[in-house]
């Protein structure tokens, strides 16, 4: 459904952008109806920047992203908001997504002035309902109130609703749940499983492995701007053959384990390279399994 | 999860609570009606005073009295109805300087913020020269090659030259708004630039571009003033900088004819000063941590 191929970015930096910055290099993917793809790697490894181009709130280098087949990367504004109706995004922090003068719920608001222009307002407000019903809101508790008067998990499940206001087909769900505390993060969780359910795409961008491990049937390991390795979750996770996923693995904390019992001897990695080279190709290692070669 | 009840007070929104707070406020209060007050006079005296305030229809240098409330000129002009002619002449310079800087200010600060990249180092640059620009010289210069100087020549040159501290400003706060992340929700919606600075970005920074229109419109007052002081006034209508200047010139004050230049002296300093206390007040109201109450 949604595919990246060979996708590039590289940022202008400096005065007269003199320098570049290269943050994604060479990102293949796809995402199928009904599948969570989680993206996980330590900051800076680029998996922000891949949810904003698919997004298209950042232009794409080099590459192209289709939708169903079509290329969006050259689309014009009519286009990209035919675009927006089915690929909608949730960011990380609940608080910094919505306007702070105004109330919370003119984020759905704005769907219906940009999309539903011709929709009756009490048309639109029993759809608000259902959709605010479907992610376990109530609604007379969320509707009217401003952005500081309710909590991190309502506004994240209300941006989730505002997505699905729209006959979305995919997801980008940019580390929502990081910034949520440990009792509310499992109900928006478990609203991702509802949505996988319902056949829509989710791109999972987190840096929590376990969460990963959670929810999605595939899973990504960027560093450095490439993948290291993906496939499916549980060979990826069961069978880790590049040396970064397995330091990956070894460092999550567990539950079980102290601080003070003998750490795991993590491997060497190979530094960060020249980024604009291309990064090491995939091999594949097993049936829907790929590590980069020097693994 | 069931949400937090929450107090009524919270319910009344920001507006209305600036408003209820700039209402309470007495330097809010007490700056804008002078402000007001002296618009007022300046508005609506004309009409009631139908002479042309250069007129010479008086007895010469006399004192207030009850056909002249403020007295005569050395030459017999009304001194009041040079005045009531002088506050409008003023509030029109302050209102349309203030007007074109803060529309090119504006303009300049938000396509530079929010475009970034080139298009801001550009515009930057330009903010930067307009901004290291002898004011004073190039409005001399200016002024004085133009034939006939008007209240409205002299008022939108002033607002050409007064816009680049409200660009800069507009740039500063459009380059940490742009980046949060409402504003990549806007663009989400389908929305395009300029709706999304006039909708998301611009309701963020009212406070501060409120503020901003007072601080221009009052300044360009006192340049006006001080334009008309040395000479460089309209030439086809009283203001008060040009009322002060005519009665230095005719040594009103070795003469005694204090009614001739108390009064444009007092109304220039009462505007501006007062203009400067709303201010104050309007950011006590903006900043809670600046409340007294």
């Amino acid at each position: 459904m949604l595919e990246l191929e060979n996708v590039w970015k590289s940022y202008r930096v400096g005065s007269l952008g003199s320098k570049r910055l290269t943050a994604v290099r060479d990102v293949s993917f796809t995402i199928a109806p009904g599948e969570v793809l989680s993206v996980v790697g330590e900051s800076g490894s680029g998996k922000t920047t891949i949810g904003k181009m698919v997004l298209q709130l950042i232009s794409v280098s080099k590459g192209t992203i289709r939708l169903n087949g079509q290329d969006i990367t050259a689309a014009r504004h009519a286009q990209r908001k035919e675009y927006y109706r089915r690929v909608q995004g949730v960011f990380q922090d609940p608080f910094s997504s919505y306007n702070p003068i105004f109330k919370a719920d003119r984020v759905l608001e704005t769907v219906r002035e940009s999309f539903f222009p011709g929709t009756s307002r009490s048309e639109w407000g029993d759809k608000v309902e259902r959709t605010l019903l479907s992610v376990g809101l109530d609604p007379t508790a969320v509707r009217g109130k401003y952005p500081h008067q309710l909590s991190g998990g309502q506004l994240q499940r209300m941006l989730i609703a505002r997505a699905l206001l729209l006959d979305i087909e995919v997801l980008v769900a940019d580390e929502i749940i990081s910034m949520l505390d440990a009792s509310t993060r499992i109900d928006v969780l478990n609203l991702l499983g509802d949505l996988k359910e319902r056949g829509l795409g989710v791109l999972f961008v987190t840096h929590d492995l376990s969460l990963a491990n959670y929810i999605s049937e595939r899973v990504i390991i960027m560093r450095h701007g490439a993948v290291v390795e993906m496939g499916a979750t549980g060979k990826v996770f069961g069978d880790p053959r590049h040396p970064y996923s397995r330091n990956l693995l070894a460092s999550v904390p567990q539950l079980h384990r102290k601080w003070a019992d003998a750490p795991d001897e993590l491997e060497e990695l190979e530094p960060d390279g020249d980024r604009e080279l291309a990064p090491p190709a995939l091999t594949q290692v097993d049936e829907d399994h790929w590590a980069a070669a020097g693994s | 999860m069931t949400t937090s009840v929450t107090p009524d007070a919270d319910v009344i929104g920001k507006r209305s609570e600036h408003l209820y707070f700039a209402l309470r406020n007495p330097k809010v209060v007490i700056g804008l009606t002078i402000v007001i007050g002296l618009l007022l006079l300046g508005v609506i005296g004309p009409f009631f005073l139908n002479n042309d305030p250069n007129e010479y229809i008086g007895p010469k240098s006399e004192g207030p009295s009850g056909d002249f409330w403020l007295g005569t000129t050395y030459f017999g002009q009304d001194v009041f109805s040079q005045f009531v002619h002088g506050l409008r002449s003023s509030y029109l310079v302050g209102g349309l300087g203030a007007v074109i800087a803060f529309a090119i200010g504006l303009s300049v600060g938000f396509t530079a913020g929010y475009r970034g990249g080139i298009v801001d180092e550009l515009l930057n640059m330009l903010t930067n020269v307009v901004l290291v620009l002898p004011a004073l010289a190039v409005l001399i210069v200016i002024s004085s090659y133009l034939e006939v100087r008007g209240v409205v020549s002299q008022g939108i040159i002033i607002g050409l030259f007064s816009w680049p501290w409200v660009a800069r400003a507009v740039r500063a706060q459009s380059f940490t708004l742009r980046n949060r992340d409402y504003v990549d929700l806007a663009k989400l919606t389908g929305k395009r630039a300029p709706q999304i600075i006039i909708k998301e970005i611009m309701p963020n920074m009212a406070s501060y571009l409120l503020m901003s229109v007072i601080l221009l419109f009052g300044g360009a007052i006192l340049f006006a003033a001080m334009l008309d002081f040395i000479g460089l006034g309209p030439t086809n209508a009283v203001s008060l900088g040009t009322m002060m200047q005519q009665s230095m010139a005719w040594s009103a004050l070795h003469l005694g004819l204090w009614w001739w230049f108390v009064p444009p002296g007092v109304a220039i300093t009462a505007i501006v000063g007062s203009l400067y206390i709303t201010n104050v007040g309007l950011d006590e109201v903006f900043n809670p941590k600046l409340r007294e109450m």
